[in-house]
């Protein structure tokens, strides 16, 4: 009986229908016209129930056609996302839009290979994406198994270059394109979306969750002073609730950011070694983030390894 | 097959197997899950360290400096980030003429290449301590062992858990097809005659692992790293280096010189593409308290 019970697993796990039947489970909010955002689950670790379903995804749908907002942490979240645009709207899906390279984010883009898209992407995010997916692939296998298969980060096939921006037409609605200098990762583009000024920040905002840093805090602070200058209605962020308003859901993570790289100067400036700053900077801020052991450290460490380098 | 492992497996089967295909496909060939719930292995059972110890100190004695009285090892448990690992190498020996640390061996038995760095030292550096930062391939032993100018070997052991250091791209990309190395001294103004002073060293440099595979090309990335470190004063030699990309990315090193005068303090740096790379930084010391 349990070998039965074993073998249906794998039947259902290995068929489209568990798709469907897991439908339930992807939830999917209209925040603004035309505008379907998915909220991933605030989980440590990547399992193959949770398949991975970690980052805020959606898309935008305009009279000609659907855009999405990155693809998800797996190829079976990604075929999710899919199943959902087509229970949305009849209209074809024609742009992968990808925030960025991180694997919870990226690695649903072959979900939509066979729609003939165009992958949009930050110039930088073909190469990030090319040196990383080894190593993205071997954990995403380690932690999901068989749910990792068919998951890959499939490269752009139209890019933007830092600190340019790339009309996106769908149909009587224009998608802003922006890609940014180094700042959470060295690719990161966010999308602003001009009939309901609804701006798209994936992980360039994190709320609840604490800021997981790729790239440089200083960047990052320089790219959170410019993003307060757009006009947006509304914010997604990459991680957290679906929407916030703005520009004051940016706030607490400009605030830890920025303490985290005052507490490093002042680290350098006592002559602390890297090992002291790591252990001393920034932990009043520990109760206020979700997953703030897994990423804190590796924060401060990357940007004590940066900003030595200033004066 | 224990019971419980036996009744585990009916429970998880489907998952598990999934999940062993998965690991043994990895790179790490270790399940973290498993490694978190197990006790420490025995360090002296390291085949690696066997072969090392083997081609490095045939039979020589080597005493475990248990209590760090020659060389003590610090590195965290548990490393977040195992790219940026750091690790001190403190010594309890004030280097003099007649007795002092001639060599410091880093080992990382787990690494793929486990030689992570070979220190030499002299009188003049006043003491042998290191401090850097290491890239971590999987849960490992990681040894420092000392060598004494007559020849006596002692070894601080140190077990951390961290994974995938060697194998993850840098953060950053930017292009190093021209790239230009450049040196960073940091020295405390204040500097004292004849006082071991705290010195540190920062090469901006990839130091780029060849175990980095471009998923595109499916080539590994060419290692390029910094090979050899050469630190001077006043002419006489202070320290040398021997490392490769077991050192995380722009490698830093803080180190102890012994001034008796005024003099450069310099270094000079060859990375693989015998790119030499020189600074210097001119100190004045002060009379100081003798």
């Amino acid at each position: 009986m349990k070998k039965f019970s074993q073998f249906a697993a794998v039947i259902l796990a290995c068929t489209p229908g568990f798709v469907v039947a897991s439908e339930a489970r992807f939830n999917l909010k209209e925040i603004a016209p035309g505008i379907f955002v998915h909220q991933g689950q605030m989980v440590a670790e990547r399992t193959p129930a949770n398949m991975g379903d970690q980052a805020n995804i959606g898309f935008i749908v305009g009279e000609k056609c659907v855009a999405t907002l990155d693809a998800g942490g797996s190829m079976k979240v990604g075929l999710l996302l899919r199943e959902a645009i087509k229970k949305t709207t009849p209209k074809p899906i024609c742009y992968v839009i990808n925030s960025h390279v991180h694997p919870d984010h990226m690695f649903g883009n072959p979900a939509f290979k066979a729609d003939n898209v165009t992958f949009i992407g930050h110039e930088r995010l073909a190469k990030g994406a090319a040196a990383r997916s080894n190593n993205y692939t071997n954990s995403l296998k380690r932690d999901l198994g068989d749910v990792a298969e068919g998951s890959e980060l499939t490269p752009p096939t139209k890019t933007v270059k830092a600190g340019e921006t790339l009309d996106l037409d769908l149909g009587g609605r224009i998608l802003k394109i922006q890609a940014w200098p180094v700042g959470h990762t060295d690719n990161d583009i966010s999308v602003f979306d001009e009939q309901t000024q609804t701006l798209w920040l994936s992980d360039l905002l994190f709320i609840d969750h604490v800021p997981a840093m790729d790239g440089s805090i200083p960047g990052w602070l320089k790219v959170i002073a410019d993003l307060k200058k757009i006009p947006a209605k509304m914010v997604i962020p990459g991680h957290g609730p679906v929407t916030a308003p703005w520009p004051s859901a940016i706030e607490p993570e400009e605030r830890y950011l920025a303490k985290v790289a005052d507490g490093v100067r002042k680290a350098l400036k006592d002559k602390q070694t890297i090992q002291e700053a790591i252990e001393g900077v920034a932990w009043d801020e520990k109760d206020k983030w979700q997953q703030f052991e897994q990423f804190h450290r590796r924060t401060v460490t990357a940007t004590y390894a940066e900003l030595e380098w200033e004066e | 097959m224990t019971w419980t492992k036996a009744a585990n497996m009916n429970v998880l089967a489907v998952f598990n197997q999934s999940l062993m295909r998965g690991i043994v496909a990895c790179l790490l060939g270790l399940s973290v899950a498993a490694l978190a719930a197990d006790p420490i292995p025995d360090g002296n059972q390291s085949e690696v360290w066997k072969k090392v110890r083997q081609s490095y100190f045939e039979g020589r004695t080597i005493v475990e400096d248990v209590d760090g009285k020659v060389v003590a090892l610090k590195a965290p448990k548990r490393a977040e980030d195992a790219a940026t690992v750091p690790v001190q190498i403190k010594t309890g020996v004030n280097q003099s003429k007649d007795r002092f640390i001639q060599k410091l061996y880093l080992f990382i038995d787990a690494n793929p290449s486990p030689v992570a760095a070979i220190f030499t030292f002299t009188p003049e550096s006043g003491r042998a301590d290191i401090d850097t930062r290491v890239r971590i391939e999987a849960y490992s032993h990681m040894r420092a062992v000392a060598e004494m100018n007559d020849g006596k070997l002692f070894m601080a052991t140190h077990y951390i858990k961290a994974a995938g250091g060697c194998s993850a791209a840098n953060g950053t990309l930017p292009d190093y097809a021209n790239f230009q190395p450049k040196l960073k001294f940091k020295v405390d103004p204040n500097v004292e005659k004849d006082q071991p002073t705290l010195a540190q060293l920062m090469i901006n440099h990839p130091n780029a692992s060849p175990l980095v595979k471009d998923q595109v090309t499916h080539l590994f990335q060419p290692a390029y790293y910094v090979r050899t470190i050469n630190v001077s004063y006043a002419g006489k030699q202070i320290m040398t280096a021997d490392v490769d990309f077991s050192i995380s990315e722009n490698p830093n090193f803080r180190f102890y010189f012994t001034p008796s005068g005024e003099g450069e303090l310099r270094a000079e740096v060859v990375d693989t593409k015998d790119v030499k790379v020189e600074s210097f930084v001119k100190i004045t010391p002060t009379a100081g308290k003798t």
